[in-house]
């Protein structure tokens, strides 16, 4: 199976954000970077697919330089090729995004062929568009499903299992095929001493691409007004027995 | 130029995410000075109050959900009507319907609104960033604005009664609908953790799989649901569908009690919008202490035991 997953550099999920000074660029000077949650599972998903049916797995992303860092992180748990669309770091709107992952697949597939599966985060943890990996299906002209916490392939077909409130749905997608996976799909690995020597070596391969705005414009970040909450301290069991008792869910 | 609103419904039932998505689509089409109408795909109609008009969408392809087949009716609607906005609701089905639509028409599409300024051909918004934590004033330029409503900011609108419905017959083939849902498979009946009155969640303070046991009993006795943080799915204590959090499940019930949860923003986005909210933790200083509406000091194991045996005392 050839398999390709999209990733993207975020500032790590669970620190502080804080914004420079015009508001237009989250300040970076303290943060360290990862990989989006939904997508560094992708990754993961992606290598068990390939150690279950062979193949190769490679990884793709559209930001600044830096990013090549997560590229050489999902070359250390196991993929084994890399490209990425270079962009001065600034916020890039999700059309220009998918166009740019657009034109890079297509160029790898007109290299080496078409991949079976193209997998996505279902939305990065920044930004939350909900759209690139479908967008990108589009312009592919192949089946998607989001949302996606189990992948299977049997033969020619990708099952894809998506959990809703109650249990999940079940879709079969004939391949080749996009899917934009959730977290919970896999639980990630960590890099081998010989992955991290081998990631390092890995070239990464550069498509430079045109990026057109799309008619969605980021103005600026702003943080959330802070909630004044002033806590009730409660002494024990019965006192918080006494507030579900006031709250009327008892 | 009307303002559409995408419902997303169950059996004919309008989820709390599509009353929400009214209310902004009423809001903007108030601006607009345009009707709302509501669009409802599948066999089943839903009966929806409050819009001016609700499109019927029936096919013989779309007895179930398909998310390639609902952009790919909802764009021949769009085509025809060519409305000011459509409104989704800021759910995985509305944005990931949406996100069809605009790929078909080649729109921007902005998810996640939770304020939307429709005066003049630029459109200005906010939406949410980081699941919340942060906010993006933004700009919207096209011929058709395509927005979903973020999760708990607008005031879900009453939907009783029903209004004119006219039938919508799309043109559409079986290779439209290939992401159709093959079969569905029931986990869990009854109470539902994104639909829970009561969540009864516990983090690294629960200590491991069996100091669950007697949150599991706390959250029966009151008709709840178990909820845990992104640190017990990582430790492999609980199954990631019982993660609350950005990258877990929405939460938003009555009370939310919040068991050895240091309260780290991925988190926090996941259920501040509960109307409240109790801490149980050790640690007095923890962010989740501090923000929620009640806490309790102490040690998780000693105390969900005794609330549970002063629950069956008082029953």
């Amino acid at each position: 199976m050839r398999l390709l997953v999209c990733v993207k550099r975020v500032p790590a999920p669970g620190a502080k954000i804080a914004l420079t000074e015009d508001g237009r660029a989250i300040e970076t000077a303290h943060l360290s970077f990862t990989t989006s949650p939904h997508e560094e599972c992708a990754v993961e998903a992606a290598i068990q697919l390939k150690e279950a049916h062979g193949g190769t797995v490679e990884v793709l992303t559209l930001g600044p330089p830096e990013a090549e860092e997560q590229l050489r992180y999902a070359a250390s748990v196991g993929a084994d090729g890399a490209t990425l669309v270079p962009t001065d770091g600034s916020d890039v709107d999700p059309q220009a995004t998918a166009a740019g992952l657009l034109s890079a697949i297509r160029s790898l597939e007109a290299e080496r062929g078409p991949f079976d599966l193209v997998l996505f985060g279902n939305e990065s943890a920044d930004a939350g568009n909900f759209q690139v990996g479908i967008r990108v299906a589009h312009g592919l002209g192949r089946p998607v499903v989001s949302g996606i916490k189990g992948i299977e392939v049997e033969g020619e077909t990708a099952v894809a299992r998506r959990q809703t409130a109650s249990g999940f749905e079940v879709y079969r997608l004939p391949l080749p095929a996009v899917l934009a996976v959730k977290e919970g799909i896999a639980l990630p690995r960590y890099p081998t001493l010989s992955g991290r020597l081998k990631s390092k070596k890995l070239e990464v391969r550069r498509h430079e691409t045109e990026l057109a705005p799309g008619g969605q414009r980021m103005v600026r970040f702003e943080s959330p007004p802070e909630q004044e909450v002033r806590t009730e301290f409660l002494s024990d069991a019965v006192a918080v027995v006494d507030v579900l008792e006031k709250l009327g869910v008892l | 130029m009307s303002v559409l609103v995408l419902i997303d419904h169950d059996r004919g039932e309008v989820s709390e995410a599509s009353r929400q998505a009214i209310t902004l689509a009423e809001q903007v089409a108030e601006a607009l000075g345009s009707p709302v109408e509501a669009v409802v795909i599948g066999a089943e109609a839903a009966d929806i109050g409050v819009v001016d008009r609700v499109w019927h969408v029936t096919h013989s392809l779309l007895d179930d959900y398909t998310p390639g087949g609902w952009g790919e009716v909802l764009a021949q609607l769009v085509a025809q009507e060519m409305p000011a906005a459509v409104v989704a609701p800021g759910s995985d089905r509305g944005n990931e319907v949406l996100a069809h639509l605009a790929a078909l028409l080649d729109l921007p599409m902005v998810a996640n609104v939770t304020e939307l300024d429709p005066s003049g051909d630029v459109w200005s918004l906010q939406r949410v960033r980081w699941g919340g934590s942060l906010l993006e004033r933004g700009e919207l330029e096209a011929a058709v604005r395509l927005v979903s409503a973020a999760p708990h900011v607008f005031p879900p609108a009453e939907t009783e009664g029903s209004s004119p419905v006219v039938e919508f017959q799309p043109t559409l083939e079986e290779g439209q609908v290939v992401d159709r849902v093959a079969e569905r498979v029931t986990v869990s009946e009854g109470v539902t953790l994104a639909t829970a009155p009561v969540v009864v969640s516990g983090g690294r303070g629960v200590g491991g799989p069996e100091g669950f046991g007697p949150l599991e009993e706390l959250a029966e006795l009151l008709g709840g649901a178990v909820g845990c943080s992104r640190v017990v799915t990582n430790n492999g204590w609980r199954p990631h569908s019982d993660q609350v959090g950005q990258t877990g499940t929405r939460v938003a019930p009555d009370v939310y009690i919040a068991c050895g949860i240091s309260g780290a923003i991925q988190h926090w986005v996941g259920m501040m919008a509960s109307k409240h909210v109790i801490a149980i933790n050790t640690d007095a200083e923890a962010p989740m202490v501090t923000k929620a509406d009640y806490a309790v000091i102490g040690d998780v194991a000693e105390l969900v035991p005794a609330i549970v045996d002063e629950v069956k005392r008082r029953r």
